[in-house]
């Protein structure tokens, strides 16, 4: 029984991580059709943010808050830098455009900060570990859990409720007609940017507190991560993004859980040969999108 | 037809020329130079036969050229030698030693047949799933690298490889590569890829089968790519994994886009550019290195001009420098105009 809750609480709290991670790129995915690149150096920004304003003296609080508004304006730019200008040509300029950005974030970290790890501060509850029902596990695994649960809610409400939501899922179902029906096409990708940087920032915050340093590629593994869980849940769908999210997280805790010690290693082809499966056998991931629209 | 003779004329020509200057000159700096350029060239073609073709973007190209580099290693290195940067080699393998230039052809070969055997069901797919699946396999093929310490030492630097490559070797293959480009892209396999990349639904309704076409050109691209891997490993004569990784990806990628993905010209151009301004960039941040100017070292500079290079190329000329005319094409049409006027 204590197993199984701490397998529970491993599988939700990486479960919802990773399930954020996805969300950051789908929404983006679910307007423009197009991948974007530089996803993983969003969460960079917010991590370099956080080493940046360590000597302030802030509260811990205030400075996620930056490190997180940071994000979103990387979000924005990426936009701005690598979409806008190509965004009506071709898939492959786009692609290219934002493997490009995520280069010159990168580099721009190598070459301005330090190739060497930065250490992040943290505040104290990170480090702890709880004890209940005979489990022990670390407190950041709870906090994971809680920030997952407020922001899957926060975003299923700004999805459903509000105008922007609505306007941005009709502009994924059907971007022509939604601009034909007066929804600013410029505006709408711009939030969305936005909104897929707020999701880096925060999920740059609980990464972060996994490890407790940035350095620049930081952010290739979280964008693998997405891109895996985004391909089985469904590319086009923000509830697939999500079951893909958890169910990646079920298959790597899974994994290290059963594989032998030498073959845990290769865990990282195991998954990926996996995605390979899933995508031939559905191509269109587990949940299929609103109907497929044209591109801009 | 007289085109295309006239386009694998200028483009071999232009890496002739490079070798008879560089032996001229006979400086080592731009011996290395040059050398870096041909197999750059095989790498890129490579990628140019499958992308430029299909009108898809592959990630996957460097790992094929990390398992010729690594199968070229494991055939070539003295059996002397084995014992210290291959010591959990399977003692099968580990009493082999080829020559380097039997190697390197076996390594594209090996290569080719790795991207045969997982590639197939990948090339049904399109835009951005065959983009990710393509990246995923390159993760894949990384992870196999980093991590199967007993044909590749893991994570750790290979070493002992002989050194066979040359600029004449080199720049053969490089002209090879030219060559066999161009085939490709006017053979009938390439003018049916071709249509497909137009009008994927257009082709398909006329007949053509998609997905082997595509896996046909992605075998031929992971010929080159092992190759060249092979070549660059005779050359270097140590590496690690993180070589085949993505900062290659990246150059190599820039290289196609720069010049125009869909033309071999424009590969090739792409290749030389890229190549030069990298290398009188890394001189540049050496300088300031040795200066002292900043406390800490300098690194990075190069990538981020090569990125903002590509942006603005995407930007300016979304199809590269030469998007949908070879070089003996546009000459031919010149001339023809002044004829007319």
């Amino acid at each position: 029984m204590s197993f199984f809750l701490q397998f529970m609480i491993d599988v939700l709290s990486l479960g919802g991580a990773y399930a954020l991670m996805a969300l950051g790129l789908v929404i983006v995915y679910g307007i423009l059709r197009l991948v974007n690149f530089a996803y993983g150096e969003l969460i960079m920004v917010a991590g370099y943010t956080m080493y940046l304003t360590s000597g302030s003296g802030l509260p811990w609080l205030v400075m996620a808050a930056v490190a997180v508004l940071m994000a979103v304006v990387a979000g924005v730019a990426t936009d701005y830098i690598a979409f806008r200008p190509v965004r009506a040509k071709s898939v492959t300029a786009v692609l290219i455009t934002s493997f490009a950005f995520s280069t010159l974030l990168q580099n721009a970290a190598l070459l301005f900060i330090s190739p060497r790890p930065r250490n992040v501060p943290l505040p104290e509850i990170f480090s702890e570990t709880v004890q209940f029902a005979g489990v022990i596990t670390p407190a950041r695994n709870l906090i994971t859990i809680a920030a997952a649960v407020v922001m899957l809610v926060l975003f299923s409400w700004l999805m459903r409720r509000t105008v922007l939501g609505i306007a941005m899922r009709a502009a994924a179902t059907n971007f022509t007609m939604a601009r034909m029906l007066g929804v600013p096409a410029n505006l709408i990708i711009s939030s969305a940017f936005a909104i897929s940087g707020l999701l880096a920032g925060v999920v740059s915050m609980l990464w972060i507190g996994r490890i407790g340093a940035v350095v620049p590629g930081i952010g290739l593994e979280p964008l693998l991560i997405a891109f895996i869980a985004t391909v089985i849940g469904g590319m086009r769908s923000l509830q697939g993004a999500v079951l893909g999210g958890f169910l990646l997280a079920f298959m790597d805790t899974t994994l290290n859980f059963t594989l032998p010690q030498d073959l845990l290693k290769f865990r990282d082809a195991f998954t990926f040969s996996l995605v390979i499966l899933i995508l031939l056998w559905r191509p269109q991931g587990l949940i299929k999108g609103p109907a497929s629209g044209q591109r801009t | 037809m007289a085109k295309n003779f006239t386009t694998i004329a200028i483009l071999s020509g232009l890496v002739l020329v490079m070798v008879i200057v560089t032996n001229l000159l006979g400086v080592r700096l731009f011996d290395r130079i040059a050398i870096n350029l041909c197999i750059a060239l095989v790498l890129v073609l490579g990628l140019q036969v499958f992308m430029g073709n299909s009108g898809i973007l592959s990630f996957a190209h460097i790992g094929f050229m990390g398992v010729g580099a690594y199968t070229t290693a494991v055939l070539t290195i003295p059996i002397q030698m084995k014992g210290m940067s291959l010591p959990d080699l399977y003692p099968i393998i580990a009493g082999i030693e080829l020559s380097p230039y039997v190697a390197i052809l076996l390594g594209g070969l090996v290569a080719a047949a790795v991207a045969a055997v997982v590639s197939y069901p990948l090339m049904r797919l399109s835009d951005a799933a065959a983009v990710i699946t393509s990246f995923a396999l390159l993760v894949v093929l990384h992870t196999v690298m980093t991590h199967w310490s007993e044909v590749t030492n893991g994570p750790r630097t290979l070493f002992g490889l002989p050194r066979a490559t040359d600029l004449n070797l080199a720049a053969g293959a490089a002209i090879v590569a030219i060559v066999a480009a161009v085939a490709f892209k006017e053979s009938r396999t390439g003018l049916l890829l071709r249509s497909s990349r137009d009008d994927e639904v257009a082709a398909g309704a006329m007949g053509a089968h998609i997905a082997r076409l595509r896996w046909q050109a992605f075998i031929l691209g992971a010929l080159f790519a092992g190759i060249g891997g092979a070549m660059w490993g005779h050359f270097i004569t140590s590496f690690s994994p993180k070589a085949f990784f993505l900062k290659e990806t990246f150059v190599i990628l820039g290289m196609l886009v720069i010049g125009g993905a869909n033309t071999v010209t424009g590969a090739v151009f792409g290749a030389i550019i890229v190549t030069v301004t990298f290398e009188s960039l890394r001189a540049l941040e050496a300088g300031i290195n040795q200066a002292n100017i900043f406390s800490e070292q300098v690194v990075g500079l190069t990538e981020i001009v090569l990125a903002l290079a590509m942006i603005a190329v995407l930007v300016l000329r979304p199809g590269g420098l030469f998007a949908t005319h070879e070089i003996g094409a546009l000459l031919g049409r010149r001339a023809r105009k002044k004829e007319d006027g």
